[in-house]
């Protein structure tokens, strides 16, 4: 079956058949009362709301980072510590300028 | 003396809701036949029209005037049925061995003759209804907006907020979607 006239031809139907613009008895009767009983916008409360929301990530996180500080490091197979090798690499250059005199 | 629709925007603004009754009144036929083209239970339209009027009281204040009332408001009904179609996606019609008699009729009187059917018989409206009901939240809306509302690209911009370069992608998807609907109907039954 050739789908693109199908299309078309039920694309035409669509069209032919536009939705009934009728609107229930009363209807901006009710929209008028319940806005009416709608509290009015509290942006306080709404601010507090979206804290709390962002709450809950932010105590998760500080959990994971909390975890991954405390967790055991690998100890290094080398003796010397950090600051030793620090100490090297930065004076290598002095200790190569001392030993070509 | 009747007041004009700027005056009883601005008594809305101020928190009057029976300013906002005449507006009410003015515009909820196109918002109801707005809802119908994406809602098919009535229960559901008037949930989408009384929440269009709630949002429409809630953001007046971003209603600047520059544009007829009705443009602001119609841009806010499609966005609700956009919303409507995407809360409601999984519930997206899916068997289509169900399709009714007059239904398989008009397909296999299509089949046989495609120029001699009636596109104005309503098999072909419930059909079109149900292929609709298949195509995804996005699709459905271009396809809507563009092929049976022939609104324009920039309109539809205009409507759903999205930019035009992306309402021609998924124009292009939503066409590509629904031939594949087709396609699936037409296997299920002649091959």
């Amino acid at each position: 079956m050739n789908l693109e006239p199908l299309q078309q031809k039920l694309l035409a139907a669509a069209r032919a058949h536009p939705p009934a613009d009728h609107v229930p008895y009363a209807f901006e009767k009710r929209i008028r009362a319940h806005l009416s009983a709608l509290p009015p916008v509290d942006l306080a409360a709404l601010w507090a709301r979206a804290l709390w929301r962002a709450a809950v990530p932010c105590v998760a996180f500080t959990l994971l980072l909390a975890t991954w500080s405390f967790a055991p490091v690998p100890v290094s197979p080398t003796t010397e510590d950090l600051s030793q090798q620090f100490e090297q690499t930065l004076l290598a250059a002095a200790d190569q300028l001392e030993e070509s005199w | 003396m009747e007041r004009t629709e700027a005056e009883l925007i601005a008594a809305a603004l101020k928190g009057d809701p029976a300013s906002f009754e005449p507006l009410v009144q003015k515009y909820s036929p196109r918002v109801f036949a707005t809802a119908r083209r994406y809602a098919r239970l009535e229960r559901e339209v008037e949930d989408i029209a009384q929440e269009v009027w709630v949002k429409a009281f809630q953001k007046l204040g971003s209603f600047r005037g520059e544009a007829p009332f009705e443009h602001w408001l119609m841009r806010l009904a499609v966005r609700t049925c956009y919303d409507f179609l995407r809360a409601h996606q999984r519930n997206r019609e899916s068997a289509f061995s169900e399709l009714s008699e007059p239904e398989d009729d008009w397909l296999e009187r299509f089949a046989a003759a495609p120029d001699s059917v009636n596109e104005q018989a309503d098999a072909a409206k419930q059909l079109v209804e149900r292929v609709l009901a298949q195509m995804s939240p996005p699709g459905r809306l271009i396809i809507t907006l563009l092929e049976i509302e022939d609104r324009s690209v920039k309109e539809i911009a205009q409507l759903t907020g999205w930019s035009v370069p992306l309402v021609k992608v998924r124009a292009y998807r939503a066409r590509a979607e629904m031939r594949k609907i087709l396609a699936h109907i037409a296997k299920d039954k002649y091959l």
